[in-house]
């Protein structure tokens, strides 16, 4: 029996936190705002009104505390899900997350786990001021002992944060906040994908375009435009950044012989470059042409203004995919 | 920074009990303890100092990259290693060898934390609650205050049974509380009115910068900013340390909230074997706190209740007999086998780290006898 409504991602985010607080009693919410307000993105509303303020829980403003006192809650046997108000706002938290968060399991050599989520909106698209646009996952992609994973569908953003509160490794969740408000299907029957795994989500022939969150909406334009140009474009959902589910893209680049990554982050040192070498490593003899990326540039975030310009769009991505295919 | 008018003792430096309006709340603690328990803190502390001279020794022999001396310190942390409840949970910064031996940790685990075998040492679950050291100046502070905060969302905590209702207890030094993660751990305490002590041991030194630098005023001062009561204590004063320590664990898993014990004691040695203190602090300092060292003083204590020379040979042999028995077994420690990069980074498999285990095992297998490329 399917139970399909539609709803916008936060609201799907919501109904997902709502699912893992009904499911089980050590789920807790914690993080700036998140109480009566319902988070600055709404994304909590109603929450504390219906499980009270012992678990949704509005912390003081300091986010290496809400990281450090959600590890204690851990350990003490909760599965704390905490909010990063913005992505730019995550760095007093670092520390907490890279070097105590990420190597406590390592630490205590599998005596203990540490399931705690972190969610973190990112990413451009709402014109908004300085530190509140950024996507900083590759830093944290880096950092072994965590999970990164980003749903860039109403549907997959219900199933993920319940997947990802029910992981015993503590996940990074990177909530592409440019599209909390577009509205899609969610389907509360049953999850269409395990947590970790990528998803071709428009086939083709020609090339293969990967991204994750926001940049899905990009692709797909770009992938429509292409195709009234009579171009065969394939579409990979990345959903997981770490771990990354090589076995689609790999198998999409065999058919297609060309792969262009895009993605809103800086490309140096990032996702994209990571994806590129283990492309070309494991499907050299199937590259036609080598693996492009197109990326937000290597600077800071430019005031809102300039936006447009810095974030990938479509014709930007059309750009590489001519570059590609000219090879 | 040395003692104040503030400073609670119990015991002064020659070894006779301190009778004050401060001292007249927290005497009645020490009265209730047996002769047994009096015997047992002398003994912790002698025992501990031993080992940490020996495991000054193996360091110095290769046994160790390491080591972190805890000489001086063992008033303050046997007295607060005692007030704590066998339910407690305690976090420790990286100095608290005493304590990690009161909660039942064997300590040649410390040894193989600093010798490089392992990253952790002990399963806190099975060693008395007492949880790993953690390196990150201050960042345990905060997993102290969200573990005390699960204690008071459990309702473990306020229901007026001491030998039920937990609390928590986090140690750091005099340069932990300049971390922001301190003062954050004391906004969050507070604010959700954990069932808490913050145990600072000021032993005047962060490696070669004196507390001075960290604080201009006493630093039991500071919690009252964050609404959290502090006390100063003399932290040589093992009766002092535990009767303060038990008195305030007592009031925050009563439910009273958070409180903050300043502890004053010195780091007689290096900070780490890595150390020379003697290019940055005088010998006078050294000394003055030479003559406030808390073993002679309870020695001083003991025998004059009349504990006899049999007892204090019988304690010396001890601390001989386990400093050998942590010297055999530190040369038989084994080096770890290569799966533990790999087999602990996750709970549940990462294909990354499966993969490059597999790779591991398949080049080290090709590998011939010399190590060489087969």
């Amino acid at each position: 029996m399917s139970d399909i409504q539609t709803l916008p991602l936060a609201k799907a985010i919501n109904a997902g936190l709502r699912q893992a607080m009904l499911d089980d009693p050590k789920v807790l919410l914690m993080g700036e705002d998140i109480g009566p307000l319902g988070g600055v993105f709404r994304v909590t509303e109603g929450l504390q009104a219906e499980f009270g303020a012992k678990r949704v829980i509005d912390t003081p403003l300091a986010e290496a505390g809400i990281i450090g006192s959600a590890i204690g809650l851990a350990m003490r046997g909760y599965r704390p899900v905490c909010e990063i108000q913005f992505d730019g706002f995550i760095f007093p938290g670092f520390n907490q997350i890279t070097t105590q968060l990420a190597k406590l399991t390592n630490r205590h050599e599998g005596q203990i786990q540490m399931p705690v989520v972190i969610r973190v909106p990112y990413g451009g698209h709402i014109g908004a001021v300085e530190h509140h646009q950024e996507s900083p996952e590759a830093l944290f992609a880096h950092t072994a002992g965590l999970r990164l994973v980003s749903p860039s569908t109403p549907n997959d953003a219900y199933w993920m944060i319940q997947e990802a509160i029910a992981s015993n490794d503590p996940v990074m969740f990177f909530e592409p906040k440019g599209r909390y408000w577009p509205k899609g299907p969610v389907d509360f029957s049953a999850s269409s994908a395990p947590l970790h795994s990528t998803r071709v989500v428009r086939e083709g022939t020609e090339v293969t375009l990967l991204g994750h969150g926001a940049m899905l909406s990009v692709l797909l334009e770009a992938a429509d435009i292409a195709a009234d140009e009579g171009t065969s474009i394939e579409v990979i959902d990345l959903r997981s950044i770490s771990p990354i589910d090589y076995g689609p893209i790999l198998a999409s680049v065999q058919k297609t012989g060309r792969l262009v990554v895009a993605q809103e982050a800086p490309g140096f040192v990032s996702v994209g470059s990571e994806i590129a070498a283990t492309v070309t490593e494991r499907a050299f003899y199937s590259l036609e042409a080598p693996v492009l990326r197109v990326t937000g540039f290597d600077t800071p975030f430019p005031p809102a203004k300039l936006e447009t310009i810095y974030l990938p769009d479509a014709d930007r991505v059309l750009e590489a995919v001519d570059r590609a295919l000219a090879y | 920074m040395s003692y104040t008018e503030a400073t609670i003792q119990l015991l002064n430096p020659e070894g006779s009990l301190v009778t004050s309006d401060a001292s007249a709340e927290y005497l009645p603690y020490i009265d209730a303890l047996s002769d047994e328990q009096l015997r047992e803190f002398h003994r912790q502390m002698v025992v501990v100092r031993r080992f940490d001279e020996e495991a000054a020794n193996l360091q110095k022999q290769g046994q160790m990259g390491l080591w972190v001396p805890s000489i001086g310190q063992e008033g303050a942390q046997v007295g607060s290693g005692f007030a704590a409840r066998a339910q407690d949970h305690i976090f420790p910064a990286y100095r608290e060898h005493a304590v990690a031996r009161i909660r039942g940790v064997d300590v040649l685990d410390i040894v193989k934390l600093l010798r490089g075998t392992t990253h952790g040492g002990w399963n806190p679950a099975e060693h008395g609650n007492f949880h790993l050291y953690t390196l990150v100046i201050a960042a345990h502070t905060l997993h102290a205050t969200g573990y005390a905060m699960g204690i008071a969302l459990d309702g473990k905590s306020g229901t007026g049974n001491l030998d039920a209702d937990e609390a928590v207890i986090v140690y750091f030094g005099d340069g932990a509380t300049s971390q922001g993660d301190a003062s954050e751990s004391l906004v969050f305490a507070a604010s959700f009115q954990t069932p808490q002590v913050f145990l600072l041991q000021n032993n005047h030194w962060a490696i070669s910068v004196p507390v001075s630098t960290q604080s201009r005023t006493p630093l039991y001062l500071r919690p009252s900013g964050f609404g959290i009561p502090g006390v100063q204590i003399d932290g040589n004063d093992v009766l002092a340390s535990y009767a303060v320590t038990r008195k305030n664990l007592d009031d925050a898993r009563a439910g009273a909230g958070p409180r903050y014990i300043e502890a004053l004691t010195y780091r007689i040695g290096a900070h780490t074997s890595s150390d020379d203190p003697t290019k940055y602090r005088k010998d006078s300092e050294l000394d003055y706190w030479r003559q406030r060292d808390p073993i002679p003083r309870f020695e001083a204590f003991l025998r004059s209740r009349g504990e006899g020379d049999a007892f204090f040979e019988e304690v010396r042999v001890e601390a001989e007999d386990h400093a050998a028995d942590i010297r055999r077994r530190t040369f038989e420690i084994q080096d770890p086998g290569t799966s533990l990069i790999f087999d602990h980074v996750y709970s549940e498999p990462h294909p990354l780290v499966v993969e490059q285990k597999a790779w591991l095992a398949a080049y080290e297998s090709a590998l011939d006898e010399n190590g060489a490329q087969a």
